[in-house]
């Protein structure tokens, strides 16, 4: 127990530490390091709807975009500047404190996951993945063409001048000094994202546990079962795309606060592809596996940024280093997948005397 | 027969699209019976039991549960109430142990008697907690039955619904499992059952209902059902 604990605190402070250290490579590095948290806290929300309820959703993209607009209007210049009315309302232009804007981008993002999950209610597997992945690109088309009449978000040009978080008094935007030590923002932005993923893997773990995971677990086995079993399966299916989409909202300011700009282009279909890739390919439903793969996938396209530029060269530059990165990271996965096809890391099969077919040759 | 009715529907129809499945179908379960309700592949007795428990939307006729029509209310409710059914085809959690398919099965209860059903579980199937730690996937037909039949007694039912409790089982396994439902059924509590197997279910039964394309044609006591001429011929291969 004593070990157990030692090396949990190893791990803590190193997880803590590690920016300080990386950043003697260069800021690039933190920054990578900052995003691939914030992807796993995608891939932490993306589980619930997909690894824990079994709800195939392709357009989880959207929730993120929700809480990253919700971000961007609320503490930006945009809507002050376009509407008279607002500048009115707010002569120092408008600038809401995060512990208003977070919750409300999550509550919105949850409302939209709802308002998704209630027209789908009935339809599982492939139906459901077109469904939802029509969804996503509805809230993307919207991003962009929101500008006429009334200029809303901006269209593609995307919102800018998004505020830096401020917590206790602390600037995310600017460097902190402490003691003639100066942490980049970066690392701040980093320490929070770390927490966050930190409290929301305590959070799908207990949820995991609770009577509302064993009934979402029920329901992707068997659904009918499952509601003989007296599971209300639409309030927990339901439930499943909102806490989903809750955690999507979040993520979305973090990344709006954190890049300082967003824009219809950073919800692609791609993007939703990706989530969805790092929960299948790290293991549906274990959170370990959930949060490699979205470790992996995440900073696999960057490293391979170091290999693409090489093999480009050896090419004449004939290969477009872009699209060589994008064969590496899809073989890759390919790979992966042939390998290993239930993921990376795929839940221990808790039953112990089951014979299970890998074993019992 | 003065014990109360705990299930009753009258004239009943279920639709799916434009196909009517159930064109009428008319029966009462009282307390304490066990009632068989047999039919040929088709005839509508899963889907009529689909819209008792709630399933299925009821398209015409009322099905009446504890003297309230379950019209309205969802599957979740009426199994809190004691109405479940084992669903066609076993519905085991495959992924999940034997213990902790029976621990789903006390979704709707909260009281801290749960283990102690589980124990009477495995009483009543030895089998089940000699494999209690082991994925229900990998057992057998016959021990997935058995394990269906055991979940659903965790919800401690007033009326137990069984939708062909034989089907796809060896010989031998299906006198185990009506062996299982009569002691069910001796141990106090109401079955409803929906078999196939005509001879086996009606043998066991109080009371037995005969459906045919959707509707249901005979009623009676189970002695007096075997015995009739017409279901011989259709049903017992005489």
């Amino acid at each position: 127990m004593k070990n157990k604990f030692a090396v949990f605190l190893v791990c803590a402070v190193a997880l803590v530490a590690l920016p300080l250290f990386v950043q003697q490579f260069g800021q690039g590095w933190v920054r990578i390091l900052a995003t691939a948290l914030l992807y796993t806290l995608l891939a932490l929300g993306l589980n619930i709807i997909v690894g824990y309820a079994g709800l195939l959703d392709l357009g989880y993209v959207a929730f993120y975009a929700v809480g990253a607009y919700m971000y961007a209007l609320l503490a930006s210049p945009h809507l002050t500047e376009t509407f008279p009315w607002i500048a009115a309302m707010f002569p120092k232009g408008l600038h809401m404190p995060i512990w208003v804007v977070v919750p409300l981008g999550a509550g919105l993002a949850a409302l939209a996951g709802v308002l998704l999950g209630t027209p789908v209610l009935k339809l599982r597997g492939d139906y459901l993945a077109i469904v939802t992945l029509g969804f996503g690109e509805i809230i993307r088309v919207f991003m962009n063409n929101l500008e006429h009449p009334v200029n809303i978000t901006n269209g593609p040009r995307g919102l800018d001048r998004i505020d830096p978080f401020t917590i206790f008094g602390v600037n995310f935007g600017k460097p902190l000094v402490v003691g003639g030590f100066s942490i980049a923002s970066v690392t701040l932005y980093y320490w929070l994202f770390l927490a966050l993923v930190v409290g929301s893997v305590v959070l799908c773990h207990r949820l995991e546990l609770s009577r509302i995971g064993r009934a979402w677990m029920a329901i992707r086995e068997d659904e009918i079962a499952a509601k003989a079993m007296g599971i209300n399966t639409r309030n927990m299916k339901l439930l499943a795309f909102g806490m989903g989409a809750t955690f999507g909202g979040v993520s979305g300011s973090m990344f709006a606060a954190f890049q300082g700009f967003v824009s219809p282009e950073s919800f692609s279909l791609m993007e939703s592809i990706m989530i969805v890739a790092m929960v299948v390919l790290g293991g549906m439903g274990y959170l370990p596996g959930v949060i490699l793969g979205a470790l992996l996938l995440s900073a696999l396209p960057e490293v391979l940024r170091y290999v693409a530029g090489p093999l480009q060269h050896l090419t004449d530059g004939r290969l477009d280093a872009s699209i060589l990165r994008q064969l590496l990271i899809a073989l890759a996965m390919i790979v992966i997948m042939l390998l290993r096809p239930r993921g990376l890391m795929p839940p221990p099969e808790h039953g112990k005397a089951a014979p299970s077919p890998a074993t019992a040759k | 027969m003065t014990q109360p009715v705990l299930l009753k529907v009258s004239a009943l129809k279920v639709a799916y699209g434009g196909i009517q499945a159930v064109k009428g179908a008319t029966f009462e379960v009282r307390q304490g019976e066990l009632v068989s309700l047999i039919g040929a592949n088709g005839a509508g007795k899963t889907t009529t039991l689909k819209a008792v428990t709630g399933l299925q939307p009821v398209a015409g006729g009322e099905v009446e549960y504890l003297g309230q029509s379950i019209k309205g209310r969802g599957a979740w409710d009426l199994v809190k109430q004691g109405l479940v059914m084992v669903p066609e085809g076993r519905g085991c959690f495959t992924r999940m142990t034997i213990t902790e398919n029976l621990l789903m099965g006390a979704y709707v209860r909260d009281d801290n008697e749960i283990e102690a059903d589980i124990e009477k579980v495995f009483a009543i199937f030895p089998r089940l907690k000699e494999r209690r730690d082991q994925l229900s996937g990998t057992m057998s037909g016959g021990e997935q039955q058995m394990l269906a039949m055991g979940r659903a007694l965790m919800a401690r039912p007033k009326v137990l619904l069984l939708d062909e409790p034989s089907m796809g089982l060896s010989p031998i396994m299906v006198d185990k499992i009506f062996e299982v439902v009569h002691d069910i059924h001796q141990r106090g509590t109401t079955v409803l059952l929906v078999e196939q197997n005509a001879s086996r279910a009606l043998e066991l039964a109080d009371r037995g209902y005969v459906m045919e394309s959707g509707e249901v044609t005979m009623s009676g006591p189970a002695r007096q059902l075997l015995d009739d001429p017409k279901v011989k011929a259709a049903y017992l291969g005489e």
